[in-house]
């Protein structure tokens, strides 16, 4: 239990994506203007995050890893597919993405308004795939990768709500024009990251 | 120039700094940030991602006809994995070591937006010769600033260019005390911000509009 909580905190926290990995960063910059676009973005990472981590953990465990298909018959323990990691991976992420688009429209019309425009943005999100080959570079097992998954999600949730609700306020503020839009966005994720670091100390 | 027209030579080399994919179009800044803290992995990662970016582009461009709209996504991104695995592999065979540095970096340049930005936005559209040279002119803007990003973490945070020690340190004797929080996460996003600020004050119609 306690070893589940450590990853926990470690992946929303002390390692979190955008900001001491920075993955996602293209959506991370491209949809943080407004805090209600940020959150839905974020809301569309932890759920893509929580379905396909887990999904590529068995894959990666029962098909490609060396020894993988030992399942299917006693003969086959030589067979290492990992090379296809990628591409299994990738392949995953877009049809999961796809598949949860058509089963929002369908069942949840409502959430599906506000997540379905982001939906299609997450299968070429970075922070996705990342989790994904951290997760096949750790060795995760099946519930680690479940919470690693959320975690992850999480992390880069609160992450850019936080920077939307600063780019906000920042849109009041007039700094020289070289710096202005994207420049000052940069110093204002730096500071962020510095404060992210503060975390680096908590352990269970 | 006889070997390419005027269009050509737009397109190789306008992402430089006119139109720099991560000054400007602020894509691909992903991977730009984690590779950088030593000049050697920034160097073959910029290499791999121009390599894929170019061949991407070809052969998406020559393609384009036959590739239903609805699919075109996944039939991008599957030639962009595919190159991927290729690089991926080749770097695990003859550069074991920067390879295992460059950890998932390397796989993330499938989800790099430069990449899939320039296959769906122009190869799509254009014949596969100047799609060819977009990507590697996009691949080379991107290289540039990841060098010099490359080249001011190293060189302030360890003293050394390339791995060779360019300034001696203090613990072995020299002047230079190194800052290795130009080693750390923030300080690749404060030089990116400063580097865009520069880039804008010298290329004023940049600016954003409030």
């Amino acid at each position: 239990m306690e070893h589940y909580l450590s990853l926990l905190v470690k992946s929303v926290f002390i390692e979190n994506v955008a900001l001491a990995f920075f993955l996602g960063m293209c959506s991370f910059l491209a949809c943080s203007r407004k805090v209600e676009t940020a959150l839905g973005l974020g809301l569309a990472v932890v759920f893509v995050q929580v379905l396909t981590l887990p999904l590529n953990n068995l894959l990666l465990h029962y098909l490609l890893a060396e020894g993988a298909l030992t399942w299917l018959h006693d003969s086959l323990n030589w067979v290492d597919l990992t090379f296809l990691t990628f591409i299994v991976f990738i392949s995953t992420i877009a049809a999961t993405v796809q598949i949860v688009e058509m089963a929002l429209d369908r069942y949840f019309p409502a959430l599906y308004t506000s997540l379905g425009v982001f939906l299609p943005l997450i299968a070429v999100n970075c922070a996705i795939l990342g989790g994904s080959l951290f997760m096949a570079e750790r060795d995760y097992n099946f519930l680690e990768s479940v919470v690693f998954g959320f975690g992850t999600g999480f992390g880069f949730l609160l992450a850019i709500v936080a920077l939307a609700a600063i780019r906000e306020r920042m849109a009041y503020a007039n700094p020289p024009g070289g710096l202005r839009g994207l420049g000052i966005t940069f110093i204002a994720v730096g500071l962020m990251s510095i404060g992210f670091m503060m975390f680096s100390g908590i352990q269970f | 120039m006889a070997l390419f027209d005027k269009h050509q030579r737009a397109a190789l080399f306008d992402p430089l700094l006119a139109n720099n994919p991560i000054g400007l179009q602020m894509l691909g800044i992903c991977s730009a940030l984690a590779v950088t803290t030593r000049m050697d992995k920034a160097l073959v990662m910029s290499v791999s991602l121009t390599v894929v970016a170019a061949l991407a582009s070809l052969a998406v461009s020559l393609i384009r006809k036959y590739t239903p709209n609805s699919v075109r996504i996944i039939v991008q991104l599957a030639i962009i994995s595919s190159l991927v695995i290729v690089v991926d592999q080749v770097l695990k065979a003859y550069l074991y070591e920067i390879s295992l540095e460059l950890s998932v970096f390397v796989g993330l340049i499938i989800t790099n937006c430069i990449v899939l930005g320039r296959t769906e936005g122009f190869a799509m559209q254009n014949s596969p010769w100047i799609s060819l040279l977009d990507g590697i002119g996009n691949g080379l803007g991107y290289s540039l600033v990841l060098l010099a990003v490359g080249f001011i973490r190293e060189f302030f945070g360890t003293g050394r260019v390339f791995g060779f020690q360019v300034l001696p340190l203090v613990s072995e004797g020299g002047w230079f005390y190194p800052n290795s929080m130009f080693l750390l996460a923030p300080a690749a996003f404060f030089i990116i911000g400063v580097l865009i600020w520069f880039l804008r004050t010298w290329k004023p119609e940049q600016q954003e509009k409030n």
